[in-house]
């Protein structure tokens, strides 16, 4: 078991090192355009070339990868064009940001797609069963910047509860929180309330149910002690790998309520060229997306005996 | 007669499945009587609804299926009136129930403790500590070893027959009056099935069990019950106690059942197999009169007016469905036998020496180098030093459990995988180490196989006419598409389909047509040697009875040999000219037909056919129960193959040395370390008693 | 044996895609996706007819949905906050959806069946490359990609469904990687090798066609996806080119106005939402009866 999870998390050492040299080979591979990106496009011939030099860029491309991905192991991410400041000094706090808005959405999302892909499976063909699967299907249908517009709408310019932009001018304030999430958790949902409920409505299906009712099991122990230990196991994976989706999500989300988290951080930094931020940025929500799907892959052989007891 | 009380009895029970288009019949009219004690068959094939009884009596029908009339009487009371929450009460502890498959039947997710300890403490009120104790005893009695560690155990962890013995220790442990068998050994080896059947037979005599045991194999029906009752297509046709019924059957349909069923005195030449006529009719259009009249050989038109009543013949206590059972002679019931003669066998075709065959997988030690990834490979000896021949126009018959090698032997013939060590000639040219990417097209069209599954045996997504088509183009039997069409058309006539079959898809067709189809295809390159991989045990007893006859008259036809790959003794003694039998991975007896089922025997054939099921009265049979369970091939035992479980086993010999095959007149070879003239003095396994 | 060809042909059951649109018939879920699908291809297709105007023309720059225009006519969904027409612009911006999320969709599911079969089936160090290239790339969020993708090399329709396809054939390979290890174990593949059929025979006749109940109603949700991407990388203003209108930089371009102005963004956001919802409605018909084959 413990071979498993070394072995998991030396090949997500190496994706990282995969993707961070794609990354650095399409981003920094022509320097000219590096020059062009940090200077500006009214910089002269003259001035790239000086600052090429300085910097260190008519060194072979290899020298320079290494020395940037060391420099990223220890924590210097390289100064930003647009904002002028360390990178450094921008991320954090915005990781922290996203965090916490990553973090709520799925203190919503998980418990109430597992309940109610639970409700759905555990008697297929219902009206609970259906009238859960058409909502999934049509909030799932409505993509976040959709959402955002209808919810805005109705939230901040018919009914002015809410203010329209999260941008934590004065500090944390959870009204600012609530559409960014809402519709953040209005999205991602459906899907894997339809995975539970698919996964649920299988093992309802299977013989071993049939064996536990037939030893004449009350139902709520049927449900509760046989059913949900194997339906489970596949919406676990699903949720850790809805994660890579819940980021693009994020992105977006983040950009239209101008909330100030790594996603709009992001997006500045691409539309502005802003390229060692970019890359920071870029290494960031990699991380994070490849470390969740190891976190999956362990937690999948916990969870399954036949795996785990070989 | 018996003098005990009726425990359950079936009333003009009529159970339905309503689907979007029509309401479906499953169950007609089904009466039965079952006294305490008794252990009472239900036979059948597939379809006729011996499932959906047990089903009935428990009342787990589904969410569209339903009883719709008749009473089902527990000790007197009409069980069909409970409510669900009463019925739930009754369910695993006063009816309990044993399944086909015991590995998916058990919840991968919970230890074996923690499902065999919720019985008591449901149904019995009892503690966690008298029902862990409880559990242990009961595992014991099932006779498991090491109750401790399997209680600790999850089902992926044991093996097929340890996990069925945990699912009937699970139904004995509220004690229940009556106990229902689903085919409980249907998914296991034919050895691990006479462990399973010893038990049965044990737990009725010692807790004097009422039992229905549901089955599609009179032989097992035979070992296990004292009444047996037989169903078709939905309706109980005949039910009498064993020795009545078996002897001398009253209805059509089981005589014909007994027909089909290769028993020790039928020859495939001289006394061959009589196959059912006709199809199983589809529920819904089910013909009026009685619903087994057309495939009746004794059908007159008072058969076909109305339906037939199941009437109770007092002197016997018996019961027939049929208008007609007191007039219809047997002589009625056989077709004119036209004796086939036997096969002109020839030359060597096929020859093997020593082959052997490893596969590499993954090994499971632990150390620095696996840690870094690097894979280390351990030989999975699957077949070890083969020595066997086939002759041109004979039947070879290669028998052995699961995890023997015979899949892997066909494999290698086939060019599916190539040889490790050994020579493999066919036709006088090397083949074992030549892919089927690298042969000749001729060596291709000459070695065809037969599959077992016929659900899988054709693509779904193409016609049947475009599939067997398809081989003649490849092989150049034909030239364009109308010469391939009409050869087409002449092979299918050959396994007798209808010429409409051309444009069939295989989701149209039945078990039996998808099988024709699959031997149509293996023989339409004219090959000279046909694998037969387990042809029939997918089948149906009627269906087996008639594709066999089928794969011998064409065998006949084409003079090709046939490799007849079976775990099923009674086929392979109907079927076949020579035997080989293996044990993981090696060939540990080999001779004519004749020569095997007689002694000498070796003691894994010895066991093996104590094993086999057989569906005649006058059969005695010896008892023999192997311990324990196969090796893993990763490990075999470094002597003879069969020393952990051989009943013979003489000593130390056994553990180290492999022992040397023993030749005895006529090219019987036995590996064994026994000499011949003591395997010459053993009992028969068999004896046919008057 | 006399039976004539005809004769056969007259009994051929009825196969493929007619089949599987006479199935759906069972599915209510199904045919009101399938309906909102056929509505949105024919206002493509008649968007010249349906436009009243054409959609780049500045006329009345915030007039409200039914207000009139000045040439006597009505702004049916109103004007943006350029003047122009935004009826026509969803029915002239339909035609660019449609046209662009199929073709990517497609070009992906090439690309992806292709590699899908030969790691599934001839396995070995081929589906261990594959495999690894697919893990990395769908471990990426996969907007981040897009949006480094044509940052880096510009907006451009060609570059939006090289990204797009780049993006969704590794998903698309891992569906069909399984299909095809599940079928390589069936008897009919063995019966091919045994014949000695070559790779791509087996790939494509024996196993691709037995893969097609998934992969289609893959192919709805999928193009339901690529639609949505496609409308996001238009919100975020890296989407195709202008001036053709397009749905996603619609409600980007007005979303500052929308305070006062919503229908400007209602119109696009509920089209696009419809249309998605129409793939993904017919996509979970297609499962249902499916299941009940």
């Amino acid at each position: 078991m413990l071979l498993f999870i070394f072995k998991r998390l030396l090949m997500m050492i190496m994706t990282m090192l995969v993707v961070s040299l794609i990354l650095f080979l399409v981003m920094e591979i022509n320097i000219e355009s590096v020059a062009v990106k940090v200077l500006g496009q009214f910089s002269t011939e003259h001035q790239r070339q000086l600052w090429l030099e300085n910097n260190g860029y008519f060194r072979p491309a290899y020298a320079r990868y290494f020395e940037w991905l060391g420099n990223i192991l220890q924590g210097s991410f390289g100064y930003s064009v647009v904002y002028k400041t360390e990178v450094g000094t921008l991320i954090w706090p915005r990781l922290k940001n996203t965090g916490i808005l990553a973090g709520l959405t799925l203190l919503v999302v998980i418990p109430l797609s597992i309940i109610l892909g639970v409700l759905a499976g555990m008697r297929e063909g219902s009206y609970r069963d259906r009238s859960i699967s058409i909502i999934s299907i049509l909030t799932a249908s409505v993509p976040e910047f959709c959402s955002a517009t209808l919810v805005a709408w109705i939230l901040v310019f018919s009914f002015k509860l809410l203010p329209g932009t999260s941008s934590f001018i004065s500090g944390f304030s959870w009204a600012e929180m609530v559409m960014p999430v809402l519709v953040l958790v209005l999205y991602d949902f459906g899907y894997i309330t339809r995975m539970t409920r698919a996964s649920m409505a299988e093992v309802m299906q299977s013989q071993y149910i049939r064996t536990a009712q037939l030893k004449g099991l009350p139902f709520r122990r049927v449900i509760f002690r046989h059913a949900l230990r194997n339906a489970l196991i596949a919406p676990f994976t699903v949720i850790m790998l809805q994660l890579p989706w819940l980021l693009s999500g994020v992105i977006v989300t983040e950009y239209f309520f101008a909330y100030k988290g790594i996603g709009t951080l992001l997006l500045e930094a691409a539309l502005r060229q802003d390229v060692y931020l970019l890359e920071a940025c870029t290494m960031f929500l990699v991380a994070v997306a490849v470390g969740t799907q190891a976190i999956s892959d362990i937690g999948y052989m916990l969870l399954n005996p036949k795996i785990r007891f070989k | 007669m018996s003098q005990n009380p009726p425990l359950l009895e079936i009333e003009n029970l009529h159970v339905s499945y309503w689907t979007r288009a029509a309401e479906v019949p499953a169950v007609i009219d089904f009466s039965l009587s079952i006294n305490e004690g008794d252990t009472v068959g239900l036979v059948g094939e597939s379809g006729c609804g011996k499932s959906t009884v047990a089903m009935a009596i428990m009342n787990y029908m589904g969410t569209n299926g339903s009883i719709k009339s008749g009473a089902i009487r527990l000790r007197g009371r009409d069980i069909t009136q409970l409510n669900q929450n009463e019925m739930r009460i009754l369910r695993g502890n006063e009816i309990a129930m044993i399944y086909q498959e015991p590995m998916a039947s058990l919840n991968p997710a919970m230890t074996v403790a923690q499902q065999l300890m919720e019985v008591p403490i449901i149904h019995q009120g009892a503690s966690s500590d008298q029902s862990r104790s409880a559990s242990e005893q009961m595992l014991s009695d099932v006779h498991i070893p090491d109750p401790a560690r399997i209680m600790a155990s999850y089902p992926h962890q044991i093996s097929g027959g340890q996990q069925q013995r945990v699912v009937i220790a699970m139904a004995l442990l509220a004690n229940p009056s009556l106990l229902l068998l689903d085919e409980p050994t249907t998914a296991l080896d034919v050895t691990v099935e006479a462990g399973i059947v010893k038990l049965i037979r044990e737990i009725a005599d010692k807790y004097k069990m009422t039992q229905i045991y549901i089955s599609h194999n009179l032989g097992l029906i035979l070992q296990t019950c004292e009444r047996v009752c037989v169903m078709y297509s939905g309706q109980a046709v005949e039910e009498g106690s064993i020795s009545n019924l078996f002897s001398h059957p009253k209805h059509p349909y089981t005589h014909g059942l007994f027909n089909c069923i290769p028993l020790p005195q039928t020859d495939k030449n001289d006394a061959p197999l009589i196959p059912i006529p006709g199809q199983l009719p589809l529920p819904h259009e089910r013909p009026t009169g009685c619903t087994y009249g057309p495939r009746c050989r004794a059908f007159k038109e008072v058969c076909g007016n109305q339906g037939v009543p199941y009437e109770h013949i007092e002197e016997t206590d018996q019961h027939v469905r049929c208008r007609r059972w007191s007039e219809i002679k047997p002589g009625d019931l056989i077709p004119d036998k036209v004796p086939m003669e036997n096969a002109q066998i020839g030359d060597i075709v096929l020859d093997t020496k020593n082959l052997s065959k490893h596969y590499e997988v993954e090994g499971t030690s632990r150390n620095f180098s696996t840690m870094l990834g690097f894979k280390e490979t351990v030989a999975l000896k699957a077949n070890q030093e083969l020595n066997l021949s086939a002759r041109h126009g004979e039947t070879l018959a290669i028998v052995g459990e699961s995890g023997c090698g015979k899949s892997t032997f066909a494999k290698v013939l086939l060019g599916l995988e190539t040889s490790t060590s050994g020579e493999l000639t066919h036709d006088g040219a090397e083949i074992g180490t030549i892919g089927v990417r690298d042969r000749q097209q001729v060596q291709l069209a000459a070695l065809q196989i037969v599959f077992q599954n016929p659900v899988d045996t054709l693509n779904p997504s193409h016609t049947v006419g475009a599939q067997v088509g398809r081989v003649l183009k490849k092989f150049g039997i034909s030239h364009g598409k109308i010469d391939t069409r009409d050869k087409t058309l002449e092979l299918l006539a050959k396994v007798k389909l209808p010429d409409e079959f051309y444009y069939r898809l295989p989701r149209q067709l039945s078990g039996g047509q998808k099988q024709r189809i699959g031997i149509a295809r293996a023989f339409a390159g004219k090959p000279t040697l046909v694998v037969a991989d387990e042809p029939v045990s997918a089948l149906d007893v009627s269906v087996q009875a008639a594709i066999t006859e089928l794969l011998m008259e064409i065998q006949r036809e084409y003079g090709t040999t046939l490799l007849l790959i079976s775990h099923d003794l009674s086929v392979v003694r109907y079927l076949s000219d020579r035997v080989v039998v293996m044990y993981l991975g090696r060939i540990v007896e080999s001779g004519s037909r004749n020569q095997i089922f007689e002694p000498p025997y070796h003691p894994y054939t010895e066991a093996l056919l104590a094993a086999a099921p057989i569906a005649d009265l006058r059969v005695k049979k010896r008892d023999i129960i192997l311990e324990g369970t196969l090796p893993s091939p990763l490990d075999p035992p470094k002597g003879c193959p069969f020393t952990t479980r051989c009943p013979r086993r003489i000593g130390d010999i056994c553990d180290t040395t492999p022992p040397e095959e023993q030749i005895s007149v006529g090219g019987h070879r036995i590996a064994c370390h026994i000499p011949l003239e003591e395997l010459s003095q053993i009992d028969p396994v068999f004896a046919i008693t008057e | 044996m006399s039976t004539t060809h005809s004769d056969l042909v007259a009994k051929k059951p009825r196969r493929g895609l007619i089949a599987v649109l006479i199935n759906l018939r069972e599915s209510w879920v199904g045919m009101v996706g399938l309906a909102i699908i056929l509505f949105w291809v024919a206002v493509a297709l008649f968007a010249p007819i349906i436009s009243p105007y054409d959609p780049l023309a500045i006329q009345t720059p915030f007039a409200k949905p039914g207000s009139p225009a000045p040439d006597g006519g009505v702004f049916w969904l109103g004007a943006d906050h350029i003047g122009r027409d935004i009826l026509s612009r969803i029915a002239w911006g339909s035609r660019t959806v449609l046209i662009y999320a199929p073709l990517a969709t497609f070009c992906a599911y090439v690309v992806g069946i292709i590699m899908g079969l030969l790691a599934g089936y001839q396995r070995g160090w081929l589906d261990i490359l594959l495999s690894r290239v697919g893990d990395i790339i769908l471990s990426f969020p996969v907007l981040l990609l897009y949006i480094i993708a044509i940052q880096e090399f510009g907006r451009s329709n060609l570059n939006i469904v090289i990204a797009i396809v780049f993006g969704s054939a590794p998903g698309i390979m891992r569906i069909v990687r399984g299909l095809a290890l599940d079928i390589r174990e069936r008897e009919y593949v063995a019966a091919a090798q045994v014949r000695g059929e070559s790779n791509w025979y087996i790939m494509l006749t024996e196993i691709l066609p037995n893969a097609r109940g998934p992969l289609i109603v893959d192919a709805c949700l999928r193009l339901g996806y690529v639609i949505i991407t496609i409308g996001i990388l238009g919100f975020l203003g890296l989407g195709l080119p202008p001036p053709d209108p397009e749905w996603g930089g619609m409600i980007s371009e007005t979303r500052a106005m929308a305070m006062i102005f919503p229908h400007m963004t209602l119109a696009p956001a509920i089209a696009l939402s419809s249309l998605v919802l129409g793939f993904n409605l017919l996509a979970d018909g297609l499962r249902e009866t499916s299941l009940k084959d």
